[in-house]
């Protein structure tokens, strides 16, 4: 019997970008796990929390907790969401009967590249991608789970990519949430001057961890018109060869 | 009516955020600090571990404020030095005004003050016609261009050597004609020289106060520190009570490390110790000395458990310096005393939620500058927190609360989740296949402002999932 894992989609990936977690189930399955989508999950309650609005966010998180309760793994292709799930619901659970599962599920719950590499034990996932990709790292995923080196380990292993450095890697693209909304010419700002660093290297791809950074960076590069296009890296380690990148 | 703080903040970001002159200014002067601080940590063997280090004074020192603040005061006292314990910015400015009016003070020299700024002292001086020089050079430009400073640390990084030569062409000496670094330096020195001697009173602040054997810490890269602490016959110390730590050897690494960060040098040109006036046969030193101790709603903060180690923070700059926020929208904008990151926590304490909240808001939560506070303060958690108290005292708004209700009924059920989720793909698509994207009758339209449209696909994942997807 294969481990089975427990796929996490973030709310926005389910509804704009499913390919995301499409490609994540092929990953998964091609290193040999089953993968299962717990149907009535819904929202982690990330957008509610970060607004400041923790009692609608605990509901959403308790509902997340009695979906996930029974997983064997829990995988998420974001940071973000990951780190909801294992750094703040302790927090935002404390007083709720759900919080002793809560924490439980928060240790079984994994970012896609760090369960491939911390968990799964795997670098080498039967990837080609010929193209010249630049890497952005995510801060939730940078400075929450503390994954500088696993999306870059994955990155390396894969046929035919040819990695390269972008400036201030490390700095926000400006994204953040509600951020974005609330604050959108902060973020316009932000997320110009990370598709300034993006355009210097030449790349033809920015990938990074975060669909969230990668729907908002596409959207300010797509008004600059800039060349290079966001690939989530699910989407490359998906990638074995046999169809052509749409470019 | 007069805008909100919130709405000045808004405009004012837009407007330096989209001002590429002032982009570069802040990107040039960033980028040479990050090298400098980079290089300035690896020179120290074990940065966690003093970072760690500064943590665990700094709690200690927080958590037995009473004890120590005592101790400092007493030692003070004994040298002959005076203390005042100002439970505001009004008491403290009252007491340096009542002192300098009945010493005849008509000239004060400062050397760099955060909590100066903080209590606006320096205009109810001048409002008793009491002439007051900033004699750190950073402060002294922006004094001529009536400033606040836009940042803590480096208070003119917002400016150029061009439009510093233009500045002192206008205010202080048309025949100004160089650029060049050293001859505006040259030229602000004789005006500040002349000061120094004629200043009855010299204002500083302090970087540390040290309990044990109650003295001041001040460091300083040009020298006015002690030039003006050490030449007028008075010497005011104006500082908060957050600054007190227990021992001498605390100085040992809190001092590399505020320099480290703060810069990126290995210690500060100029580590003056002060513990009280002068004392007979001594060459030099104040006739009078006094400590300004202020609260200013720091007693406040000591009582909120959750975030009372935001009193750790030893003001360096560093969480500026890293935030792309500040990097983006620039001191100014923040219309607050500390502004950045720091700023953003430690305002809505002292300013109140209501009128600050946004700073909490402003930020996209990337911790950065979590990751660089060398006394280990979870800055961008306590934004979070902040964001929680604004909406726990009903200080956001109506319609924001109602959304964020209706939303959570809906992700309480996944088919009224699924079934939303469609219908705004629908809709999204029909508006934008009219043409109306960015429109009023856009709901995207503030995203679309910056930005093309987010995709809608046709089917979402779980769709997906359960036609084909699943059974693979």
């Amino acid at each position: 019997m294969p481990h089975k894992v427990s796929l996490f989609v973030p709310c926005f990936v389910d509804q704009l970008l499913p390919a995301v977690a499409v490609d994540t189930v092929k990953v998964l399955r091609r290193i040999g796990y089953a993968v299962e989508f717990p149907e009535d999950q819904t929202c982690c309650g990330q957008p509610a929390f970060n607004t400041g609005y923790w009692n609608e966010a605990r509901p959403c998180a308790e509902h997340f907790v009695r979906v996930f309760k029974h997983a064997e793994f829990v995988v998420c292709p974001s940071g973000s969401c990951a780190t909801m799930v294992r750094n703040f619901y302790a927090d935002l659970l404390i007083g709720s009967s759900l919080r002793d599962d809560a924490k439980a599920v928060a240790s079984r719950t994994f970012e896609l590249s760090e369960f491939l590499v911390k968990v799964a034990g795997v670098t080498q996932v039967g990837a080609t991608f010929p193209h010249a990709v630049t890497y952005h790292a995510s801060c939730h995923g940078l400075r929450e789970l503390h994954l500088r080196n696993e999306p870059l380990q994955l990155l390396r292993q894969v046929a035919g990519l040819k990695l390269v450095e972008m400036a201030r890697s490390e700095e926000c693209c400006g994204f953040g949430g509600t951020f974005a909304m609330k604050f959108a010419d902060i973020s316009a700002a932000m997320g110009i001057s990370k598709a300034e660093s993006v355009a210097a290297t030449e790349a033809e791809f920015v990938t990074a961890i975060d669909p969230s950074c990668l729907m908002h960076l596409q959207g300010i590069m797509g008004k600059r018109q800039d060349r290079a296009r966001t690939i989530h890296l699910a989407s490359i380690l998906a990638h074995d060869g046999s169809t052509q990148v749409r470019l | 009516m007069t805008a909100s703080a919130a709405q000045r903040f808004l405009q004012d970001a837009a407007v330096k955020s989209a001002d590429l002159v002032h982009r570069e200014i802040i990107r040039l002067g960033m980028d040479s600090y990050d090298a400098a601080h980079l290089k300035g940590r690896a020179r120290i063997k074990d940065w966690e571990a003093a970072r760690q280090k500064c943590q665990e004074i700094k709690r200690e020192a927080i958590n037995h404020l009473d004890r120590y603040l005592l101790q400092f005061e007493e030692k003070v006292i004994a040298r002959g030095g005076h203390v005042f314990w100002a439970s505001n910015g009004d008491e403290a400015c009252e007491y340096v005004k009542n002192l300098a009016t009945r010493r005849g003070v008509r000239t004060v020299v400062k050397s760099k003050s955060m909590v100066t700024e903080e209590i606006h002292l320096g205009p109810v001086l001048e409002k008793v016609g009491i002439k007051v020089w900033e004699t750190d050079f950073g402060e002294y430009i922006v004094q001529l261009r009536d400033e606040p400073p836009y940042h803590i640390v480096t208070p003119a990084m917002h400016l150029n050597r061009g439009q510093i030569a233009e500045l002192f062409r206008e205010k202080l000496d048309p025949g100004i004609v160089s650029d060049d670094p050293a001859d505006l330096m040259a030229a602000a020195r004789r005006k500040l020289r002349q000061a120094f001697f004629t200043a009855e009173m010299g204002i500083s602040g302090a970087n540390f106060l040290v309990a044990d054997p109650g003295v001041v810490a001040i460091s300083t890269n040009e020298g006015n520190g002690r030039l003006c602490t050490s030449i007028p016959r008075i010497h005011v110390v104006v500082t908060g009570i957050e600054k007190v730590i227990p021992r001498l050897e605390d100085l040992a690494v809190l001092w590399p490390v505020l320099a480290t960060s703060g810069t990126g040098q290995g210690i500060t040109t100029y580590s003056t110790l002060i513990g009280g006036p002068r004392r007979a046969g001594e060459v030099d030193g104040p006739e009078e000395f006094h400590v300004v101790l202020v609260d200013n709603g720091r007693s406040q903060l000591l009582a909120d458990a959750e975030q009372r180690e935001v009193l750790h923070c030893i003001r360096c700059g560093a969480c500026l310096n890293i935030c792309p926020v500040f990097r983006h929208v620039g001191g100014h904008t923040y219309g607050t005393t500390y502004p950045g990151p720091i700023g953003s926590v430690l305002t809505p304490h002292l300013g109140g939620i209501k009128e600050f909240k946004h700073l909490s808001y402003a930020s996209s939560l990337c911790g950065a500058c979590t990751s660089v506070c060398p006394v280990k303060i979870d800055l961008h958690h306590h934004l979070l927190q902040n964001r929680r108290n604004a909406t726990e005292a009903g200080a956001t708004k109506s319609s924001e609360r109602m959304m964020f209700r209706a939303w959570r009924s809906a992700m309480l059920q996944p088919w009224v989740y699924a079934l939303g989720g469609w219908s705004m793909r629908k809709v999204l698509r029909v508006i934008y296949g009219m043409g109306l994207a960015g429109t009023f009758l856009d709901p995207m339209r503030v995203w679309n402002r910056h930005r093309t449209p987010v995709p809608l696909p046709s089917e979402s994942f779980r769709a997906r999932w359960r036609k084909s997807l699943g059974t693979n």
